[in-house]
């Protein structure tokens, strides 16, 4: 079982990331759930959503305590929120910067996805789309396949800058 | 083919599929998304379906009872407060004979306001003569609204049922379904006592004592007799599309010292503390109730049983356990959890076990971790 947990604010879409992460794993043939996690969410606020992928049926539908994986959508809700909270050992980072960050000695990857959401121009009321960006950059770390991201997004938007932005982020993706 | 969707989003295209004629609801968290999907399937005109947007869950199965009652196949979605502002006419329909389905998003009742899952509001309405399915995953969400209008309409049940599925942990979780194409899965409906629009009538319904106990009786036959409508809709459902489903869904219990029994998704968390418990030499089960009404026989002789109610009857116990206890004299232990969304991991339900005590009640989170 790999267990993601995506940190985002409300409205930026970090809830059709989780599913988009989740289609493109059925799309390489797992089974995966994707869902968020619901308290008194509004637009802005941290939120966190939640992705499982395996190789069987998944049973499970408590909350993930232990990721493997800890994506960070908007880097400015690690001042009031505990991204790397019950990460794995040696369980990896993804951070949405310019810059490597260091992510308290956990493998972490960078790459630009808001720089690449304004070069495609994909925004939604002034605000740039980062969930399919994000998921050129989980094929680039071998999360999904290129192929089943690219399936995925184009499942769920008929804008081709969407898999454009992917294709970007799985070049950009700096380790 | 495979795609990924929320419970909310399966039970609509379950509704898709069966194409009701009438669809009567008001929204409601976490229901909401049932019914916008359902009114956009209306509004593109993927499903002709006459959408009524009514002022009130109590409108909405009044409207859907007017519409059964002309023999029209009809559909709602409700959730906690909703299901109980449309109590009366819950019973209506069932006293009626009407063979409604609605989606029921199982969520806590206020106060405290809680919009998280929880069994209660679905329990409180175990007498009302509906047959009630609690579902496990997004497919069987899906599965059981087609299987639901085929058991509902049979003329040998004739009574309405309502198919529940877990608030947030199911509604609003997306995983991977197949929307299987109902064809001539459900027979067209024929309602005996349809009254005609074209020659309208009405019934006199003032109904003496001697006849209303024949009532009475005649709607408790149906419901023993569904059981086997509901197997046999269960095996042709699975010859049709693969997909093979029981009263309730047992696993690892061939050989089982202690079994767990649990309803919906926690049901399904239950079978990974049964693999957790096994590895550790526990000869652990599960036996997840789908059916609650009718109620199961389930074969839990000379075994421990350990109980997990998302429900509670004040000055009784958890009813899932009350149940069982009324129906094969186990002596379970009931444990009370996941009350208004309170989450319960497979590390907690196989924690229940180890420190398992016949015949005595433990609420979880109150009492501490066992």
């Amino acid at each position: 079982m790999f267990e993601v947990r995506i940190h985002s604010r409300g409205g930026q879409g970090g809830v059709t990331a989780a599913r988009l992460l989740a289609l493109a794993a059925v799309r390489d043939g797992k089974y995966a759930t994707a869902f968020p996690f619901y308290g008194a969410e509004r637009r802005g606020a941290p939120v966190v959503s939640f992705v499982r992928i395996d190789g069987s049926p998944i049973r499970i539908s408590s909350q993930i305590r232990k990721p493997d994986l800890v994506i960070v959508l908007d880097p400015s809700v690690m001042d009031v929120v505990d991204v790397l909270q019950g990460i794995k050992p040696g369980g990896r980072v993804l951070v949405n910067a310019r810059e490597p960050r260091d992510m308290g000695g956990h493998p972490a990857c960078s790459v630009d996805l808001t720089g690449i959401a304004l070069r495609e121009k994909l925004e939604v009321a002034g605000s740039p789309i980062l969930n399919t960006a994000v998921l050129g950059a989980l094929a680039k770390m071998g999360i999904i396949s290129m192929e089943s991201a690219k399936s995925a997004i184009r499942e769920m938007f008929s804008d081709p800058r969407n898999v454009s932005a992917a294709e970007a982020a799985y070049r950009e993706l700096a380790a | 083919m495979l795609t990924v969707a929320t419970g909310n989003k399966a039970v609509a295209a379950a509704v898709k599929e069966a194409a009701p004629a009438v669809v009567a609801a008001y929204p409601i968290t976490p229901q909401t998304e049932i019914v916008e999907q359902i009114a956009e399937y209306v509004s593109s005109g993927e499903l002709r379906s006459q959408y009524i947007p009514v002022e009130s869950e109590h409108s909405a199965m009044a409207a859907c009872i007017g519409a059964s009652v002309t023999g029209a196949r009809t559909f709602t979605a409700t959730s906690s407060q909703g299901l109980q502002y449309m109590h009366e006419m819950v019973n209506w329909a069932a006293g009626a004979r009407l063979p409604i389905v609605m989606a029921n998003v199982n969520r806590a009742l206020g106060p405290g306001w809680n919009i998280w899952a929880e069994h209660t509001d679905a329990i409180q309405e175990r007498d009302s003569g509906w047959l009630q399915v609690y579902v496990g995953s997004v497919q069987e969400a899906f599965d059981a609204v087609l299987m639901a209008f085929a058991i509902a309409e049979d003329e040998r049940v004739l009574l309405p049922v309502m198919v529940n599925l877990d608030g947030f942990l199911l509604s609003h979780t997306m995983q991977p379904f197949e929307v299987a194409r109902a064809g001539d899965f459900i027979p067209p409906l024929h309602l005996p006592h349809a009254i005609d629009p074209a020659a309208p009538g009405g019934y006199g319904t003032l109904t003496g004592p001697e006849d209303y106990f024949k009532l009475r009786w005649d709607i408790e036959r149906s419901m023993r007799d569904s059981a086997g409508v509901i197997r046999e809709t269960q095996e042709r459902f699975a010859r049709t599309f693969g997909r093979k489903y029981g009263m309730a869904e047992e696993y690892r219990c061939e050989d089982a010292e202690v079994i767990v029994v649990a309803m919906g998704t926690l049901g399904r968390e239950a079978e990974v503390a049964v693999d957790l418990l096994r590895g550790e030499g526990i000869r652990a089960g599960s036996m997840r109730v789908r059916w609650f009404r009718p109620f199961p026989r389930l074969d839990l002789s000379g075994r421990d049983v350990v109980v997990i109610d998302r429900d509670y009857s004040f000055g009784f116990g958890g009813v899932l356990a009350g149940s069982l206890a009324a129906a094969g004299g186990a002596r379970p232990f009931s444990v009370i959890a996941g009350l208004g969304g309170q989450e319960v991991t497979y590390e907690d339900i196989a924690g229940f076990v180890r420190e398992r005590r016949p015949g005595e009640e433990f609420w979880f989170g109150v009492n501490g971790d066992v």
